[in-house]
């Protein structure tokens, strides 16, 4: 895990436009505690987006983007959606797929590049909108999890089809009325961190993106637990504050709203037990590891 | 029916894909010329003269050659940069030598800025603004040379040179294969040897530009 991945020909350095080669000098590729804190402070890998004003995805992109374990082995896979506005922007190798297959794509990729590659550590990180996950994508999402697919989903839940007007979507409330949906949906929100967890996945989160800590924490968890042990799903509410009548600065308080207890996004976990013995490897790691910092710092 | 040649634009909107033409690839030692397969040494010849006639002669390093993957990279950008320098001594006043890259190929919304970069797909942003009327690509991935040098031909009147790794363009006007540091030096060597005997397209400026 290094910049070394990504050098510029040194002959060349000097025309390359100023953005590489600020994302060559002071990105946080190879950083071990990269976080949300890095935001603003080094290089981003998502400095512009053409989303809505204050569209919670933004936040949500650059928490996810933050907090990647290992960004410059990292191919994340997107679908058609608001989502894929910022794809272009996004300093991580990425593939568009067609609307739906965001999964299949990914379970194709893991595999071919741990062929490709089997010394190096490749995660393969999904990250779609609630039509593409749960209604047109749903076949591709289950198999991959029924397989065993060892890569990250995460869905981008704004509860319709934002990117084309607003339509139904199977992740809407119940009774809601969208743009393009007026009659209001009749049937509940689908339950799919559930269905996840039946259908094998090792660590299911159902949250908003209100908390960037928090939001760290379940990336990171979520694709290490990927990388070793089986498929994860992360839920994550992105309010589409254009078709639920919000202004641009309310998208944060919408969130906290919408995780008080007793709603739909208060925050939700399940971790397998497989999963459960790794976290806690890794947190007695994690703790060996800044003792022995510590220590080093004292002598110093 | 007559036979399809590759040639300056603007064409059309959207020009036609070479190869359906019946357009063919050189096979090693080749080139092609419009088209029509020739030996490399003449190959280099017209490039070198079409270089030395631009107003704008410019070379489009893409992300192969841009980026140290591997040291023959980084050897080819070196080689790259010696061409540049070969061409802006041998112009002659007037004359506007550019390096302008093409960091990736990703779409970049809203817009790109056309003086520092190129983007492939809308090269002829920058083509137009620097009324560049001579250029070369290397170190570009075939699927997006071929897009970019189509829409170049679409919409410009840019003569298109390809210095590919691979087995040529046939969308560009001029193509050479199996690029390596060595073609490209001897590109700038053919450069050298017609310096001065070119007359440069300096005084149709207007037309040239026109695209
Ligand atoms: C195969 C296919 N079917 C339909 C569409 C049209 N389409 C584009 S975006 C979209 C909805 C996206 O909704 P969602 O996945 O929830 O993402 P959001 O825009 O809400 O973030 C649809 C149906 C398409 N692009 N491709
Ligand atoms: S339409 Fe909604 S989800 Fe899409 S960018 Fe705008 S606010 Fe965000
Ligand atoms: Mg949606």
């Amino acid at each position: 895990m290094s910049k070394e991945r990504i050098k510029i020909s040194p002959d060349l350095y000097d025309i390359m436009p100023s953005d590489y080669q600020d994302l060559v000098q002071s990105a946080t590729y190879g950083k071990e505690d990269r976080g949300w804190k890095d935001i603003g402070t080094s290089k981003e890998l998502i400095e512009q987006h053409s989303l809505c004003a204050g569209c919670p995805e933004s936040m949500a992109f650059r928490y996810i983007l933050a907090s990647l374990p290992n960004p410059e082995d990292t191919v994340m896979v997107g679908s058609t959606g608001c989502t894929s506005l910022v794809f272009p922007m996004v300093a991580v190798h990425n593939i568009h797929s067609l609307f739906g297959n965001q999964n299949a794509i990914a379970s194709g990729l893991k595999r071919a590049l741990s062929v490709r590659f089997p010394d190096r550590v490749k995660d393969v990180v999904v990250l779609a909108g609630d039509g593409a996950t749960v209604d047109i994508g749903l076949d591709m999402t289950l198999q991959a999890w029924f397989r065993q697919e060892k890569f990250t989903t995460i869905c981008f839940d704004n509860e319709l089809y934002a990117n084309t007007g607003g339509q139904e979507s199977g992740l809407m409330q119940k009774g809601f009325v969208a743009k393009m949906a007026p009659v209001g949906k009749l049937f509940d929100k689908v339950r799919l961190p559930e269905i996840a967890r039946e259908s094998g996945c090792h660590y299911v989160v159902n949250c908003t993106v209100s908390k960037p800590s928090l939001v760290e924490k379940v990336i990171r968890n979520s694709v290490l637990i990927a990388r070793e042990i089986g498929p994860t799903y992360i839920q994550l509410y992105t309010p589409c504050i254009l078709e639920i009548g919000k202004n641009s600065m309310e998208g944060l308080q919408e969130m906290r709203d919408s995780e008080k207890p007793t709603e739909r996004f208060a925050y939700k976990e399940y971790v397998s037990e497989p999963a459960k013995q790794f976290l806690a490897e890794l947190a007695a790691k994690d703790k060996e590891r800044k003792a022995a910092a510590k220590q080093l710092a004292g002598k110093a | 029916m007559t036979q399809y040649r590759v040639l300056p634009g603007p064409e059309h909107f959207l020009p036609p894909a070479a190869a359906s033409m019946g357009i063919y690839l050189p096979n090693p030692g080749e080139a092609h010329i419009n088209g029509v397969i020739v030996p490399e040494e003449k190959a280099y010849e017209e490039a070198a003269r079409q270089f030395l006639m631009a107003q704008v002669p410019t070379i489009f390093p893409g992300p192969l050659v841009l980026w140290a993957w591997n040291e023959k990279a980084a050897k080819k950008a070196a080689a790259v940069r010696s061409l540049y320098e070969t061409l802006k001594e041998c112009v002659q006043p007037g004359q506007k030598p550019m390096l302008i890259p093409m960091p990736d190929y990703r779409p970049k919304y809203p817009k790109i800025n056309p003086e520092v970069e190129i983007n492939p797909n809308h090269p002829n942003l920058t083509i137009w603004h620097n009324k560049i009327d001579c250029c070369m690509f290397i170190g570009v991935h075939c699927h997006q040379a071929n897009l970019s040098l189509k829409i170049i031909r679409g919409g410009t009147s840019c003569y298109t040179v390809a210095m590919c790794a691979q087995a040529g363009h046939e969308d560009a006007m001029l193509s050479f294969r199996d690029a390596s540091v060595e073609k490209i030096l001897k590109l700038g060597e053919w450069i050298r040897k017609l310096k001065g005997t070119v007359k440069p397209r300096l005084a149709s400026a207007k037309t040239s530009a026109s695209n």
